[in-house]
């Protein structure tokens, strides 16, 4: 809650220099004053934590809101409609998902301009991995509503002079949705690495903007752990988040 | 069925495959072209903002470079290029894609599969003590050693590698691992508790004979499959560990290429690897299939 709230870094903007020689200002290198340190600019890293992980843990489920939506759409509609619909939409699924997933993003990272706002930066990131992940979920939501497609309830309907439009969003989307829930929860630890990946080449979120993938660039230089160790923090968080993910979300598949 | 028809399945599925190779290359061929064809900036050279260049020798240089013609007749001179193995020049490097190509797969390919011997060797050698063990702090440790590995992005194994002075075929072999070790271990404790395994194993059959007869038949078309998709996880792997690592390979001329925009060459690194591992996948399907068809 603090990390979303990011009350405890209110006084210390994650962008602003606390001072121009933090390394040897006695004040600055105080506990209380930065509970974990500064970076090499004088930016408080606590407030860049919490700032970094509101950004990684309020885009990461956005995207895979988007990718599960755009899933749900495509999935349901090839498995219901069936025949040559579903056959396009499989192949597409096949082939994107023999395609390496980070040549792709890096493709179309490169088509976009590079020297954009931070801003925009954060919502490029995002925005490409919630467009360009949901090969995955299509092939299993895609089974599931074929499986749904002969079903009585359907027929019934179906007798009853029902659109398909509505037979889709009325009928089969609600009876897989336990599916695209598991499907969403699946995808945030992949797209909490994927931007974490990213950021750390240089082609996620910009500086002065920070995420947990931008933190982790401060890992590069091994030889300043040992006097900062705090730098490990940003590193234990993010293992402890996706872990947590990963345990979890066998058990939840199991009861799908 | 008979033993014809298996064959003339297995033909179909795999005639079925090259068509749809053949159709990936001719439309990925002109999605690249369109890419390269509309990008910001294409055909635009540093040359041509040299003052001292006349009007007339820019118009020449516009000339050679073609970009006066139709788009059709574009497409048609990329393809036809194409079928010659010209993928044309990188910006950035100002060399042929083609030749780029040819240094860097050797190298990625070398650390890819070296990376997936070491990957396939830990997950079959974890998941096989687990089934002999069947112990729960085994099973507690093994599952909270693959969680951490998969929770850490491949970005951290290559710094971690760097700092440790470890092999470029390490990392990606300690980025694969996980991935294979949960659905091999699942696999195998499937296979090892079907009816007729359980009966094998109630009679005193040698634990050898009860793996190869009746474990490896049931386990082997999925770990094939599997094979094929561990090849995609480990290209995938390769792009942060090579950047990181400073390898010369495919991963991290794709790296260099987003970063310096370089979109005719990291388009058609992308449509070769695309080609190369669907090539891959359906192999490993094919033989998946060949295999459980060759069993009784």
């Amino acid at each position: 809650m603090c990390d979303l709230s990011t009350d405890g870094a209110r006084h210390h903007p994650p962008t602003s220099l606390s001072c121009p020689a933090v390394s040897r200002c006695p004040q600055c290198r105080s506990f209380d004053r930065h509970p974990l340190g500064t970076d090499a600019l004088g930016r408080d890293s606590l407030a860049r934590l919490l700032y970094g992980t509101r950004i990684s843990l309020l885009l990461a489920p956005a995207a895979a809101l988007l990718s599960t939506l755009i899933a749900a759409l495509l999935g349901s509609a090839a498995g219901f409609l069936g025949g040559r619909f579903e056959r396009i939409v499989l192949a597409v699924t096949d082939l994107s998902l023999a395609l390496p997933w980070l040549f792709l993003l890096l493709t179309v990272r490169a088509m976009l301009p590079l020297d954009v706002s931070p801003m925009v930066s954060v919502i490029i990131a995002f925005l490409m991995m919630g467009l360009l992940g949901w090969q995955a979920s299509v092939r299993v939501i895609c089974a599931a509503a074929r499986g749904v497609r002969d079903s009585d309830f359907l027929l019934l309907a179906r007798s009853s002079g029902c659109k398909p439009a509505r037979l889709l969003l009325y009928h089969v989307a609600p009876n897989l949705r336990s599916l695209f829930y598991a499907q969403f929860w699946i995808s945030i630890p992949l797209f909490i690495l994927t931007e974490a990946n990213l950021s750390i080449l240089g082609l996620g979120v910009m500086e002065p903007m920070a995420s947990w993938g931008n933190l982790l660039r401060g890992f590069e230089d091994f030889s300043a752990l040992g006097a900062n160790p705090w730098r490990l923090v940003p590193l234990v968080l993010l293992v402890i988040v996706v872990m947590c993910f990963q345990l979890v979300l066998p058990s939840q598949e199991v009861t799908q | 069925m008979s033993k014809d028809q298996k064959a003339t399945n297995m033909l179909h599925s795999a005639l079925r495959r090259l068509l749809f190779l053949l159709c990936l290359a001719i439309g990925g061929a002109f999605v690249s072209a369109t890419l390269v064809r509309f990008a910001p900036g294409y055909g635009v050279q540093e040359r041509e903002l040299d003052p001292r260049w006349s009007a007339q020798s820019i118009e020449a240089l516009r000339q050679k470079q073609m970009l006066h013609e139709g788009l059709a007749l574009y497409y048609l001179h990329y393809l036809s290029a194409l079928a010659h193995g010209d993928l044309g020049e990188s910006d950035s490097f100002k060399r042929p894609v083609r030749e780029l190509l040819r240094q860097r797969l050797p190298v990625t390919g070398n650390s890819v599969v070296r990376g997936l011997g070491i990957a396939w060797l830990g997950a079959a050698l974890l998941a096989s003590l687990g089934l002999a063990s069947r112990g729960w702090l085994y099973e507690a440790s093994s599952t909270a050693f693959s969680s951490l590995l998969l929770s850490l992005p491949s970005a951290v194994v290559a710094m971690l590698a760097v700092q440790l002075r470890a092999p470029v075929f390490f990392a990606i072999g300690v980025v694969v691992f996980p991935r294979l070790h949960r659905y091999v271990r699942s696999l195998l404790v499937r296979s090892y508790d079907q009816p007729h395994v359980l009966a094998a194993r109630a009679r005193g059959l040698a634990s050898g004979a009860i793996f190869f007869r009746h474990v490896l038949p049931i386990s082997a078309p999925p770990l094939l499959a599997l094979l094929g998709v561990s090849f995609t996880i480990a290209f995938g792997a390769a792009i942060p560990i090579e950047a990181l690592c400073d390898s010369p390979g495919l991963g991290q001329l794709a790296w260099q290429a987003a970063l310096s925009r370089d979109l005719p060459l990291i388009v058609n690194v992308t449509f070769i690897v695309s080609l190369v591992m669907f090539a891959a996948n359906s192999l490993a399907d094919l033989a998946g299939r060949a295999f459980s068809g060759s069993t009784p």
